[in-house]
């Protein structure tokens, strides 16, 4: 199997905080990795520093056997890699119109046919054409994720990085869209390095996952492993009895 | 006992380019000091109802309601001042999007103690000691470098234990909380709710906890309530949420990946245009 997106040692720092230490990770062509781990731990931080949008200190990052620079990436590494970002709000301009934001990156590589590409991917996302010429911030919270969603899909990229896309979507809508992922992943061999914080998520989509916590990655284990409770780190068992729901303790 | 507050047929709507949008169609409610859930599609209008309450709606739409009383204080007809003054110190929300309501240009540190002397006479180095001491509830690690960092600097969850640190420093008697912990790992999402909970056992306030997580709604709150295309469809206790009648509650329950199961795809919902009447 050849891998699409790899790791190797990296870590990140700002000013004198070490971000990511020392993390090590690698994607298969056409798999899903999940990320999972504690708040502030570096999973947007690592999804962030292969995009090129953090100051990597050391280590390696490889995209299809590429060796990247720390901070420089040129617009055919934007046309094979795309990124959603966790927080729909800052990614997308409140100001511009939902044709505006996709016509843009189609303008940027060059993508004709522009039309039928903005109806299809608003389309997908199950947003109707209805939506096409609000702006982003006329949008409730899901329907933005929606649009950053389409705006990643629309360039056709063959790598997909994933900061909780689904977080901000109703099990509805969310079911959806991880349907659609799954069925772009089957028809265009799509790779997905995906961050979530649900483990129902998580599981479902991915194969392998990492286990991040303090800036490293405590566990690495496969999906299958981790629904069979085959687990070695405390925090990933501890991770697993919080996801059951909440317990109140009588005072 | 009267109601903290209390909600009948309200109505949000937004005049657009594409014609009227109806975000919120005659949604009735009354909130006591308890934990109220609200679930729904995204787009139903949970939001924009949050935000009505609390005055937070951009001032081109337009809003009417039978009733719209919090604590005895008719809130369709208080000043913007008077709302003002309720907002952040009786009343709070907490956003669904943390990033975009924080000022980007302030320190968190500094936002949380503004926030908190805005409404309360203390000195300033009280203020810090009580917004680092908050900080620390939200299990914000390292909350001395996180209080120097600006909005960008911080991850997504870190933002959003901010936010809620904010609204919880001045001790709201009535709590809007907008997919609070949507960002947060598992272990700190019941660590945040553990504290909200305090809050109403404890001190009485009144939690509307608007989430898409069922599961979580389910096993945190009271009663919850149920939204679809602006309305509510169903109205239940949250224990009873899995033998909800409404097709679209039973659909919702049904199309959530769960550890162990593989159903490839999720089944997902035949929406009905009747649901939307
Ligand atoms: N520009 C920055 N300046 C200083 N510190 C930063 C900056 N960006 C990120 N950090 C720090 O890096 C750490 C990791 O952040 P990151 O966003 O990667 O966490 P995360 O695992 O994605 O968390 P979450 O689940 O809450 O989104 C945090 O402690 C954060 O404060
Ligand atoms: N400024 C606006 N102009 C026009 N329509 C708007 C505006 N703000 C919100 N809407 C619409 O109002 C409806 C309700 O939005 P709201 O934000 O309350 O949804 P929500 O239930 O919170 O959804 P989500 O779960 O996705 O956050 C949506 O269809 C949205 O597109
Ligand atoms: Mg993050
Ligand atoms: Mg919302």
């Amino acid at each position: 199997m050849s891998i699409a997106v790899s790791a190797h040692d990296v870590t990140v720092i700002y000013e004198d905080f070490k971000a990511l230490d020392g993390v090590s990770i690698a994607v298969e062509k056409g798999q899903s990795y999940g990320l999972v781990g504690e708040s502030g731990s570096g999973k947007s931080t690592l999804l962030r520093a292969i995009a090129g949008l953090a100051p990597v200190a050391s280590g390696t990052l490889e995209v299809n056997g590429r060796k990247l620079e720390p901070r420089r990436r040129d617009k055919a590494f934007y046309r094979d890699v795309q990124m959603v970002f966790q927080d729909p709000y800052g990614s997308l301009h409140p100001r511009q119109t939902i044709d505006r934001l996709l016509q843009e990156p189609l303008a940027i590589h060059g993508i004709s046919d522009a039309e039928a590409r903005i109806a299809r991917a608003l389309d997908e996302v199950g947003l109707g054409t209805g939506f096409r010429f609000r702006y982003s911030h006329q949008l409730s919270g899901g329907q933005r994720q929606r649009v950053a969603i389409a705006r990643a899909l629309i360039v056709e990229p063959s790598i997909l990085l994933l900061d909780e896309p689904t977080s901000a979507l109703d099990a509805s809508v969310q079911a959806e869209v991880l349907n659609l992922l799954e069925q772009i992943q089957r028809d265009r061999g799509l790779t997905f390095l995906m961050v979530s914080h649900d483990l129902g998520v998580v599981t479902h989509m991915c194969d392998q996952l990492a286990v991040m916590r303090s800036g490293q990655v405590v566990e690495r284990l496969s999906a299958a492993d981790l629904v069979a409770g085959r687990i070695t780190a405390d925090y990933t068992r501890n991770l697993m009895i919080a996801s059951k729901g909440f317990v109140r303790t009588e005072a | 006992m009267s109601p903290l507050l209390t909600v009948e047929d309200l109505r949000v709507s937004f005049p657009t380019r594409t014609g009227l949008v109806e975000a919120v169609r005659g949604v009735t409610f009354s909130l006591g000091r308890e934990r109220l859930g609200i679930v729904g599609e995204s787009g139903s209008g949970k939001s924009q109802t949050g935000r009505a309450i609390m005055g937070l709606t951009p001032p081109h739409a337009k809003i009417t309601a039978k009733t719209l009383n919090f604590d005895g204080i008719d809130l369709l007809k208080a000043s913007p001042a008077k709302r003002r003054d309720l907002r952040g110190d009786r009343v709070a929300m907490i956003l669904q999007d943390p990033k975009y309501s924080l000022n980007p240009v302030m320190t968190i540190g500094r936002q949380i103690v503004e926030t908190l002397r805005t409404h309360r006479k203390i000195s300033s180095s009280e203020a810090k000691e009580r917004a680092l001491a908050m900080l620390e509830a939200v299990q914000i690690r390292d909350a001395g470098r996180v209080f120097d960092l600006h909005p960008h600097e911080v991850s997504g969850g870190m933002g959003q234990r901010a936010m809620i640190a904010m609204m919880l420093i001045a001790e709201p008697e009535l709590l809007i909380a907008d997919e609070p912990t949507s960002a947060l790992d598992v272990t700190v999402q019941l660590d945040v709710l553990a504290i909200l909970d305090r809050l109403v056992a404890e001190r009485g306030m009144g939690l509307i906890f608007v989430s898409h997580d069922l599961r979580l709604v389910s096993s945190f709150c009271d009663r919850v309530i149920v939204m679809y295309a602006g309305r509510i469809v169903e109205e239940i206790a949250a224990a009873d949420l899995r033998n909800a009648r409404h097709p679209y509650t039973q659909g919702l329950l049904s199309c959530m990946p769960e550890i162990g199961q593989d159903r490839h795809p999720l089944p997902v919902l035949d929406r009905k245009p009747e649901w939307a009447l």
